[in-house]
């Protein structure tokens, strides 16, 4: 099961590139949709036995390659699978049959998840680092396949970001394996003590500063507002949604895994995410505030939101924090999904990229606009929603370990998110200027993002399963 | 699932199921979305009674789900909730026929009562939540509800108002999240009891405990238009007729008064709020309200907004009679909550009909309407003194139980409180029934839409709603010991409540 989750895309991707995009659409569509009835079996598999192993080929580690799936590494992939169906409905409705980008949007979209997926499985950090290159090279690739010249010019930027990280994250695995003689992530737990020398405490500062900058952590998300709101709306959707995700993944994974016993050593440590997460809240939702183009509004509001996930580095020492931050890693997900979707679709359909152009829109497209009003909801964290249940948990355990601080960033982080959704909503609730035209859009385009946005409303009523299966260790 | 079970779900069904459906309605399908409208609002008001008769026999519906390990979205309906619930049904009713009559031909028609259903949908919510977090989930779903219906005109005015709506609701949710999670942080649940659940902590938690009060009262206050907090009120009149109805009567600052209610009542409990000295300093908020919101009504010339400061000063009684202690201030305060809620849905309704008849939007435009409108008239006079607190209307009961409740808790200056407001009342419907009544009919009226035709003022659905309420506001008046009547239904709620007292009903 877990192999066929990296296969599928792999076999699917290369044969939209051979067979060519119109053939490819429904290859990878139907493949997608084999992934995700997987993801949901392993998801289902382990809640009924605990996390499970499959050693590729018959060979187990050292010589051959383990593949792990725990409860985290499970919820991620369900998230990814869940969000990836819908968003290659939307493409197909979204591109011009003509689009020379489709010619690549297929093949990268299977590179990018069979990267994401083997990603979430590894228990190597060598092999981590190479499904963080193919995952990076097909993120560059996507941004770029729209060809125009700010998206060249962003995609160098993001490709430039994404080799420096993985860069410094190899850096680290090479100091490891030459302090260690090892590279697996099962074995280093056991053998990094609090007396590890100092080689190793650089080797995990580069690591993590290197996924940091890859998951465009602030101060390190200069690439991200361009290359995501520069991209088409389903390569930005998938981007903000998933793929900087999965260096957060690994991020926390490493916390928890090899470096635990240096967390717990050096305490002060823990805070050094949450204050960059802190302003990240604080910086990236100000700019989304100020934003005059729709799509830099939603690539901002990623900046601030992935913030949140950072918080929950203090709060480690409760085994709450985890399901928070997978809460919050879905609510973010599924709404930014349905935000890019949906701003793709009233962009299309009105002409106007600019948030003051959208005076009407809410006349003319009420679901597209209720979609993008959910997924709002979502991110303001009001209920019900995930984003509600994420913040619940996240105020809850602050309080219960007496870090006020924390609470008090989530409950102003999710003011922000209000100021800069309803300057949205606001617009769109205007009646439309004289003379404004909107192009009729296909229906596909408007229900994928009205789905995907009722998800994450959704789930905020009923959290108690996933919660259990990230409790699967 | 049994059928207590079920109950309670059926009667958020109502509304959300219909409220669904209309969304998805093309505008121009006018006889399906009226059909769904009110055979929503209908099958609600049965399943309502079918509550009021099980309730009133010592059944108890309740249902929950897990949401989160520890965390239960649950639902109960007991006769404080019913009490609430019983108002916003018969209130939604009148409301949806005057909304389809003020309507009529308007643009985004299914917008409106799409969104028109999740509010009533959310105050249900609100009225059978059986914990703090439930509650909150539905407080907050009403905020993202009303504001599409504030805004609903889209005019650059309309969506001003909404967004300062927003911007104190929003806060004040924030506020009040932090104060539930802190008790629940606390105690490890916020289910609503009897006699309250905070007195279980222990003396040591006092402290923690008043402060989290602030924060509830802060964040329920916003809706219930506690005076510092009440300046999206008269902002939010900007709201077509059926919205300010829904606001001001149905749901939005009720769902404030009701959230206090719940708080002193069933989550710190009366008796343990006292000792707290919690009680006192909210006396004083809600009367600096009801006699500020009375004040600035004074110098309202705009018709609603002179109706939105009177709202101000009413809700406040709910909350002066909660924190009265005693069960004849509870009494006062909680048969205001329906009393009130009739007599301010006939005003809006009435100031409704005027601006859509005659172009009506001040108070010194409304020379000679009530000959030009007798029907609209009588109800708004009647509606108005009630507010004043005149004999034989619903304003007189509360008022009277109020008054009797501030003496035997011993705090007389409430009393005066209440006398000032009843001659400030006065001072500001009197002048608008002297002009309506006594002034001739000038020459052209603002603006004439709807021409009269024999009796028929205006349209009839415009017309039947305020004065079935007006009427509504005698019977609950001069009715108020029947069985039925809703100050029976409160003296039984206080009966629950006291339970280490011995009650002597007075008045």
């Amino acid at each position: 099961m877990m192999v066929w989750l990296i296969l599928l895309p792999l076999l699917w991707a290369s044969l939209a590139f051979m067979l060519g995009p119109s053939r490819g659409v429904w290859l990878s569509i139907v493949g997608l949709a084999a992934q995700l009835w997987l993801a949901f079996a392993l998801a289902a598999e382990i809640v009924g036995s605990g996390a499970a192993m499959h050693a590729v080929g018959g060979w187990g580690a050292p010589l051959g390659i383990d593949l792990v799936a725990d409860g985290l590494s499970a919820a991620m992939l369900l998230l990814t699978q869940c969000i990836a169906l819908p968003l290659a409905v939307y493409a197909h409705a979204y591109f011009k049959r003509d689009d020379p980008a489709t010619t690549y949007f297929w093949p990268l979209v299977g590179f990018l998840l069979a990267g994401l997926n083997a990603l979430f499985l590894s228990t190597d950090l060598f092999n981590i680092y190479v499904t963080l290159e193919l995952l990076g090279l097909a993120a560059v690739g996507l941004v770029a396949a729209g060809g125009g010249a700010q998206q060249i010019a962003a995609a160098l930027r993001y490709l430039f970001a994404t080799l420096v990280g993985s860069g410094a994250y190899l850096l680290g695995v090479a100091l490891i394996y030459g302090t260690y003689g090892t590279v697996s992530t099962v074995t280093l737990v056991s053998l990094i003590g609090a007396d590890a020398p100092d080689l190793v405490w650089i080797a995990g500062g580069l690591m993590v500063l290197g996924l940091m900058l890859k998951t465009a952590l602030f101060p390190f998300h200069f690439w991200l507002p361009p290359a995501h709101g520069g991209a088409p709306a389903p390569v930005s959707a998938l981007l903000s949604a998933v793929v900087v995700k999965a260096s957060f993944y690994l991020v926390l994974r490493l916390w928890i895994g090899p470096f635990s016993s240096l967390t717990v050593v050096a305490s002060l440590v823990v805070w050094f995410p949450a204050l960059l997460g802190t302003l990240a809240v604080f910086w990236g939702s100000y700019q989304a505030i100020r934003a005059e183009r729709l799509k830099m509004l939603i690539a901002y509001s990623t900046v601030a939101q992935l913030g949140y996930l950072f918080l929950i580095f203090p709060l480690l020492a409760s085994a709450g924090a985890l399901q928070a931050g997978i809460m919050q890693a879905f609510a973010h997900g599924l709404a930014k999904a349905a935000m890019f979707a949906a701003a793709g679709t009233l962009i299309k359909a009105t002409g106007q990229e600019m948030v003051a152009g959208l005076a009407g829109v809410a006349e003319r497209l009420p679901v597209t606009l209720f979609a993008f009003g959910l997924a709002g909801i979502t991110l303001m964290g009001l209920p019900p929603s995930a984003g509600f249940l994420a913040k619940w948990q996240l105020i809850e355990l602050a309080l219960s370990q007496q870090h006020w601080v924390i609470a008090f960033v989530v409950l102003v982080g999710g003011l922000l998110a209000a100021v800069y959704v309803f300057r949205v909503l606001r617009q769109a609730f205007l009646l439309a200027p004289a003379g404004s035209v909107v192009t009729p859009v296909p229906r596909t385009l408007e229900w994928t993002a009205f789905g995907l946005a009722a998800a994450s409303v959704l789930l905020g009523l009923r959290g108690v399963e996933l919660m259990q299966l990230v409790g699967v260790t | 699932m049994t059928f207590n079970e079920l109950l309670p779900l059926a009667v958020l069904a109502s509304s959300l199921i219909p409220g669904l459906l209309i969304f998805t309605l093309p505008e121009s399908w006018v006889g399906l979305r009226t059909t769904l409208n009110l055979s929503g609002a209908l099958v609600k008001l049965a399943l309502v009674l079918l509550l009021i008769v099980g309730v009133q026999a010592g059944e108890s519906y309740g249902v929950h789900f897990a949401v989160l390990p520890g965390l239960n979205l649950s639902f109960k309906a007991d006769a404080l909730g019913l009490l609430f619930i019983t108002l916003s049904a018969v209130l939604w009713l009148f409301t949806t026929l005057y909304a389809i009559g003020y309507l009529e031909g308007a643009p985004r028609r299914s917008r409106f009562f799409g969104f028109f259903s999740l509010c009533v949908t959310a105050t249900m919510g609100i009225a059978m939540a059986a914990n703090l977090f439930t509650f909150f989930v539905f407080y907050e779903l009403l905020t993202l509800a009303t504001f599409p219906l504030v805004v609903h005109r889209g005019t650059e005015a309309s969506i001003r108002g909404g967004m300062t709506y927003l911007a104190y609701t929003l806060i004040g949710g924030a506020v009040l999240l932090t104060g539930i999670v802190w008790l629940h942080h606390l105690l490890g649940h916020t289910d609503f009891a009897h006699a309250g659940i905070a007195v279980a902590l222990g003396s040591a938690y006092d402290g923690q405990l008043q402060i989290i009060f602030l924060l509830l009262m802060i964040g329920v206050g916003v809706k219930a238009a506690i005076v510092p907090l009440h300046g999206w009120l008269p902002q939010a009149m900007v709201a077509p007729a059926p919205v300010s109805a829904l606001l001001h009567a149905v749901a939005v600052v009720k769902a404030g008064a009701f959230g206090i209610v719940r708080i002193v009542y069933e989550v710190y409990g009366i008796e343990f709020a006292q000792s707290l000295d919690l009680l006192l300093p909210l006396a004083i908020f809600a009367a600096v309200t009801i006699v500020w919101g009375s004040f600035r009504a004074l110098f309202q010339d705009d018709l609603k907004k002179r109706l939105a400061y009177s709202t101000v000063s009413q809700v406040s009684y709910i909350v002066l009679g909660v924190t009265l202690f005693g069960p004849i201030g509870t009494v006062g305060g909680l048969v205001h909550l329906v009393h009130q809620g009739i007599m301010k849905i006939t005003l809006f309704f009435c100031a409704g009909n005027y601006a859509e008849t005659l172009g009506i939007h001040k108070v010194s435009e409304m020379n000679g309407a009530g000959r030009r409108m007798p029907l609209t008239s009588i109800a708004f006079t009647i509606g108005a003194l009630g507010m004043i607190g005149v004999p034989l209307t619903a304003g007189a009961v509360s008022k009277a139980w109020l008054i009797d409740g501030a003496s035997a808790a011993g705090m007389d200056w409430a009393i005066w409180v209440l006398w000032t407001s009843s001659l400030l009342n006065a001072a500001y419907f009197l002048p608008i029934l002297w002009r309506a009544w006594f002034k001739p009919i000038p020459k052209a009226w603002p603006a004439e839409h709807i021409v009269a035709r024999g009796w028929r003022e205006t349209a009839w659905l415009l017309l039947l709603p305020p004065m079935i309420t007006a009427v509504m506001t005698l019977a609950t008046g001069i009715f108020s010991n029947n069985q039925i009547s809703p100050l029976s239904w409160v003296k039984l709620i206080a009966e629950r409540e006291y339970i280490h007292e011995s009650i002597i009903w007075t008045p």
